[in-house]
């Protein structure tokens, strides 16, 4: 690790502030869990929090990690939605210009730490890059168990029948598994996680994942960790497998046919157009057929 | 009733050599001094007794003797100060049968054991059951809590057991608040049952329900409990209920058990100045 000595020195213009905004103790404290959450993949390590200059539900988790993690080699990606160029994105990514001074890209490939707010690339993450996400609401069983002292028990003890309830009342009620984001997954065969709100078509991106994938609650203060290469299984009936969503017409700007598309209403009287969510991938797709 | 006085090891050890002898004989669920007191007079102390499967054992007595507390402790979901529980885990044929310690297994041991070999019926049924979930939802989640993942079995074993115990099976996802008393009572039965348990705990499962409803559910609890061999612990303060259901009585006052013995007999010969009391006190018509 860079002593703190050359990490405050480095940052010229931080007006008074560390090298990436949060001091270096809190850092340490956030790397210490970091470690804890990469070893007990899927775990919940509950750390602490701290004040950052933007409300709780914008990625406070997200970036506190975010900060915890990067260096100055890094370039750093940040999506909202799937999309480089929405407020949230905008502004957290000058956020780490400003106090961290480095290069931020909008190509997946080029990034070494991706923030996401409730996507994961189209673009397959390579070994060696970290996919930070943030998160609401970090325990899959809190629909059904309020009290933090019951979730923790029933994680230690693996008790997890409750969450196939949720799935069988979907299927009671709708027909179908109709939990479309924040789709539970079994991690490492252990623990039941919920992703972050992925759309479920997310889901199998995160099994076998050469990337480092951590995940950060703010307000909930709880850090928690997918590490490379690790099995991340969605939970599913025998007679009702797991499936991702599907769209009936390409991407109207770019005419993908594999990635997540938005549904876009573009005038008063109802037209809509579905367009990729991943603003980069659309991006490489119309440049290929250029 | 057990008089011999044992500490627990000896109880441990005593239950072991038993079991190498003839497990056969061995009580499916073993009580053995068992005391948890809040303050002198409030709890249960020194309570000893054997269960032996298919047996209905009744405790009876007034408000505030211990009768709940003792139920939740030997359902495992109170720690006792002192004393032991013993329970004869798998098949008393089989070769796999062992005498297991209550407090002494590790809790997740516990709370396997309560959600397959055991069932709580509570006397509020929204306690004992998930009211945000449809009812087939209920008596399916201790199906998946075991492992099955099969959604048309764990249907169509629900659909089963609604019928079994007398509700419409079209009710299958409707809410538990959107049902009477009685049914949610009946729902909760299921919900216990369907894992096909070997021991029941009941607490006042009549208590709030018409005369009507209380009847047609005491005919089903004793078709159940002898088409399926139930083992049953119930607590209830309606003298009538324990002697329509329970084989033997256990008369508490006052955190002690004053008498115990067949239910007829306690009835019918009161022994304990309390028990005469409590059995003259009910309304003759």
């Amino acid at each position: 690790m860079m002593s703190s000595q050359t990490m405050t020195q480095a940052g010229d213009n931080n007006h008074g502030y560390n090298y990436a905004y949060l001091d270096e103790q809190t850092k340490r404290m956030i790397r210490r869990a970091l470690l804890k959450a990469v070893a007990i993949p899927g775990y919940q390590v509950p750390f602490g929090g701290r004040e950052m200059p933007m409300p709780y539900g914008w990625g406070t988790g997200g970036v506190q990690l975010t900060a915890a993690v990067i260096g100055r080699d890094d370039t750093l990606k940040v999506i909202d939605q799937g999309a480089d160029d929405t407020t949230n994105a905008v502004s957290i990514r000058s956020f780490f210009q400003q106090v961290a001074q480095v290069k931020t890209t909008e190509v997946t490939t080029d990034a070494t730490l991706i923030q996401t707010r409730h996507r994961i690339p189209e673009t397959a993450l390579q070994a060696g890059q970290i996919l930070v996400y943030q998160v609401p609401i970090p325990e899959p069983l809190r629909f059904i168990e309020p009290r933090e002292t019951e979730t923790r028990k029933m994680h230690a003890l693996e008790e997890y029948g409750i969450m196939h309830v949720k799935l069988y009342e979907d299927i009671a009620r709708y027909g179908h598994i109709a939990t479309a984001y924040a789709y539970p997954v079994r991690v490492n065969g252990r623990y039941i996680m919920d992703p972050s709100p992925i759309p479920k078509f997310d889901n199998p991106k995160m099994d076998m994942m050469p990337a480092l994938q951590l995940f950060g609650a703010g307000r909930e203060k709880r850090i928690y960790a997918i590490p490379p290469y690790t099995r991340v299984k969605s939970l599913d009936f025998e007679d009702h497998p797991f499936d991702v969503q599907q769209w009936d017409e390409p991407c109207d700007v770019c005419g993908s046919t594999d990635s997540f598309l938005d549904e876009v209403v573009t005038d008063d009287r109802g037209s809509r157009v579905f367009i990729c969510s991943d603003t980069d991938y659309c991006r490489q797709q119309q440049e290929k057929q250029a | 009733m057990n008089q011999r006085v044992l500490s627990a090891p000896e109880a441990v050890t005593e239950a072991r050599q038993a079991m190498t002898i003839n497990i056969q004989e061995q009580p499916l669920l073993s009580v053995q001094q068992l005391t948890k007191l809040y303050a002198p007079g409030k709890g249960f102390a020194e309570v000893s007794f054997d269960l032996y499967p298919g047996e209905v054992l009744g405790i009876v007595g007034e408000s505030g003797s211990g009768k709940s507390t003792l139920l939740q402790a030997i359902s495992g979901r109170l720690a006792p100060d002192e004393g032991e529980v013993l329970y004869l885990r798998g098949n008393a044929d089989s070769q796999l049968a062992r005498v297991v310690s209550l407090y002494q297994m590790a809790e997740s041991q516990r709370r396997q054991l309560l959600r397959t070999d055991w069932g709580v019926v509570h006397q509020h049924p929204l306690d004992g059951l998930r009211p945000r979930v449809s009812a087939g939802g209920n008596i399916g989640e201790r199906l998946m809590a075991v492992g099955q993942r099969h959604y048309g079995n764990i249907r169509a074993q629900a659909r089963q057991w609604l019928q079994d115990v007398e509700i419409p099976a079209d009710r299958i996802d409707d809410l538990p608040v959107t049902f009477s008393g009685g049914m949610q009572q009946r729902l909760q039965i299921a919900r216990n049952l369907v894992t096909h348990p070997r021991l029941i705990f009941m607490d006042e499962p009549t208590g709030g329900l018409d005369v009507s409803v209380q009847a047609r559910l005491l005919d089903l609890l004793r078709r159940l409990v002898s088409e399926l061999g139930l083992a049953v612990i119930i607590v209830t303060h309606d003298l009538a209920v324990a002697r329509l259901l329970a084989h033997r009585l256990m008369v508490m006052k006052q955190s002690r058990v004053v008498e115990t013995g067949l239910t007829d007999q306690v009835l019918d010969d009161p022994q304990h100045p309390y028990t005469q009391l409590l059995v003259s006190s009910v309304l003759q018509s």
